[in-house]
């Protein structure tokens, strides 16, 4: 149905080049920020142990001598090799280290969204057939509390009761390499389990809204009165007419999960990216910390990318235009 | 001025008494912020109501101490970014044309790294102190307030009376500070309540990940912190900063929701 020309291939080749774009300039402030800033990397890496001698060195060594934009152009081009640098405390190379964490850490988010999207749409479709009344006050009451409690509580209070009070789950998700998918699926639902409930509120609550918002609509009424079953109506007539607004809120709690991942990985002590991050930010190691910077900005710009080519695509005025 | 629902009481209680404990701290809490007076993690009783934590400081003491970093850094860090982000966001809608173009982008283009990790990376490099993380907090939080208050601005300055203050020949400053604010205030204020909640949630997240609030002081992110080992034993110690967090952002956000009913109610017909 497509040719070259049509409108759709058009917008979708523009958001596809605006993303590109937005990911350079990510890429550049993610190093502006940790080069260009007051103070100088070298002295905060050492911090009071600094003698000349070993802050010239370093500075030498990870090149703080050259041009910002030398550095950044190096960096940059680097990175389009696949080529990360080498951690700063362990020499290590970064691609290497980073592969299997990221790997493990799309395998957590994955599998949380793999329950959370379902589940929010199925519930907002459930608060929208019961508006007003018990099922509805209360998904949207046990919303507002999981909102209220930032991710690393609900973590803990997910262990304390499921793992020591009733010992059903484990508390810690250790995985390694040589675990069945059964097993890795057991040892890693605590996490799985908070996370859903970190995004399940929002997306929920967003799914609701947005099928509210069409259910005014005259071919609703219509739909209804021509005595068609509440639910049949609310997903056969509302809800694709809706999909446009849902999958941005999905898409969203998508990219929210992957930053979300970062505290949970923490509290589980699972061998992810996020984890990876947070311990070389204490350790200051800088070439470390940009790349999962520039990693994390590439997901949620990526994400986001997404949720705008399907809501083009979802949308039958450009599909078939005139 | 007509009753005030019960739910919005109960948050004003709430948010009042968290509010209340953080600037009398040193007169409420019981024992010093970093005083060892026990063994660790000793059971709730009447000299220690709450326990001790792990190296026997009391918990109590902990938590009200607590509470008075938390509830001042992201109190701090919510001026900051309202000041900066409402300035700028009215300023782009006044302006108009390559002010609000250069602000827009440059507000997309920090809100597309997602803030936690925008954070983890300056602080990477940044000494963490306290002023330098209501600084990196609060900037990157403006960029939110930008967006709305913008989109707030837009709507207004088409008004009739803008126009007329402009034929007026009115000044810039008058314009933001005389015709929009007063008209933007409701909705600011009851995002204000929920950018509030979204702070004491970061401050948080950053000391609970060793990276916020550096021991001895103590905040409500860093008590979980120290006391999660305790956890596995089967010590609450660490679930009461939680208890706290989350009563606090219910209540701010119960206050905040019935601002922003009751003020829309008021422009909708005076009467009703």
């Amino acid at each position: 149905m497509s040719h070259p020309g049509h409108p759709i291939i058009k917008l979708v080749v523009q958001r596809l080049a605006l993303g590109l774009i937005l990911l350079w300039a990510a890429s550049v402030l993610i190093f502006v920020g940790t080069q260009i800033l007051p103070g100088d990397v070298a002295q905060s890496i050492l911090g009071q142990s600094a003698t000349p001698e070993t802050l010239a060195n370093l500075r030498a060594e990870l090149g703080l001598n050259e041009p910002a934009l030398g550095r950044y152009l190096h960096w940059a081009g680097g990175v389009l090799h696949g080529d990360l640098g080498k951690a700063l405390t362990n020499g290590q190379d970064i691609a290497h280290e980073m592969a299997g964490r990221l790997a493990n850490t799309l395998f957590l988010a994955g599998c949380a969204a793999a329950i959370a999207v379902p589940l929010a749409i199925f519930l907002g479709l459930l608060a929208v057939r019961y508006q007003g009344r018990w099922p509805d006050r209360l998904i949207s009451g046990v919303t507002l509390a999981t909102v209220s409690v930032p991710e690393f509580l609900l973590g803990y209070i997910a262990i304390y009761f499921l793992a020591v009070r009733f010992r059903l789950l484990p508390s810690l998700a250790t995985i390694y390499d040589g675990m069945t998918l059964g097993e890795k699926i057991y040892a890693i639902s605590m996490p799985v389990l908070v996370l859903v409930l970190v995004v399940l509120g929002h997306m929920m609550r967003m799914t609701r809204a947005a099928i509210l918002n069409v259910m005014q609509s005259p071919y609703v009424e219509t739909a209804e009165l021509k005595g068609l079953r509440p639910f049949t109506v609310i997903a056969r007539h509302a809800l694709p007419n809706a999909v446009a607004p849902v999958v941005n809120v999905v898409m969203l709690n998508l990219a929210y999960l992957v930053v979300g991942v970062v505290v949970v990985e923490v509290v589980f002590v699972y061998p992810g990216m996020g984890q990876y991050l947070v311990d070389h930010v204490s350790k200051r190691d800088v070439p470390v910390v940009q790349a999962c910077g520039l990693v994390f900005a590439a997901v949620y710009i990526g994400l986001n990318l997404l949720a705008d080519v399907i809501s083009i695509l979802a949308n039958p005025r450009l599909r078939h235009p005139k | 001025m007509r009753r005030i629902p019960l739910a919005a009481l109960i948050g004003l209680v709430f948010t009042g008494g968290y509010f209340f404990c953080a600037i009398f701290a040193g007169w409420i809490a019981p024992y010093g912020m970093a005083e060892v007076v026990g063994d660790s993690w000793e059971p709730w009783s009447a000299t220690h109501w709450l326990g001790t934590d792990s190296i026997g400081r009391d918990l109590l003491s902990r938590m009200i101490w607590g509470g008075q970093t938390t509830i001042f850094v992201a109190t701090a860090a919510t001026v900051l970014s309202f000041t900066l982000g409402a300035s700028l966001g009215f300023l782009a809608a006044v302006r108009g044309g390559w002010v609000d173009q250069v602000l827009s982008r440059l507000v997309d283009l920090v809100m597309s790294i997602p803030s936690l990790i925008s954070a983890l990376v300056v602080l990477s490099v940044m000494p963490v102190t306290l002023p330098i993380l209501i600084l990196v907090m609060g900037l990157l939080d403006a960029t939110r307030v930008f967006r709305l208050s913008r989109a707030v601005a837009v709507d207004i300055t088409v008004m009739d009376y803008v126009e007329a203050a402009r034929l007026r020949g009115e000044r810039q400053g008058w314009i933001i500070f005389r015709e929009i604010l007063p008209n933007a205030l409701s909705p600011l204020i009851a995002e204000m309540g929920l950018r509030f909640i979204f702070m004491v949630l970061f401050i948080s997240t950053l000391s609970f990940l060793g990276l916020g609030v550096q021991p001895p002081m103590a905040d409500w992110g860093g008590i979980v912190k120290e006391n999660k080992e305790g956890i596995v034993y089967g010590i609450p110690a660490a679930l009461i900063p939680a208890f706290a967090i989350s009563t606090l952002a219910i209540s701010v956000n119960l206050v905040a929701d019935w601002v922003l009913t009751r003020t829309t109610s008021l422009k909708g017909g005076r009467g009703a």
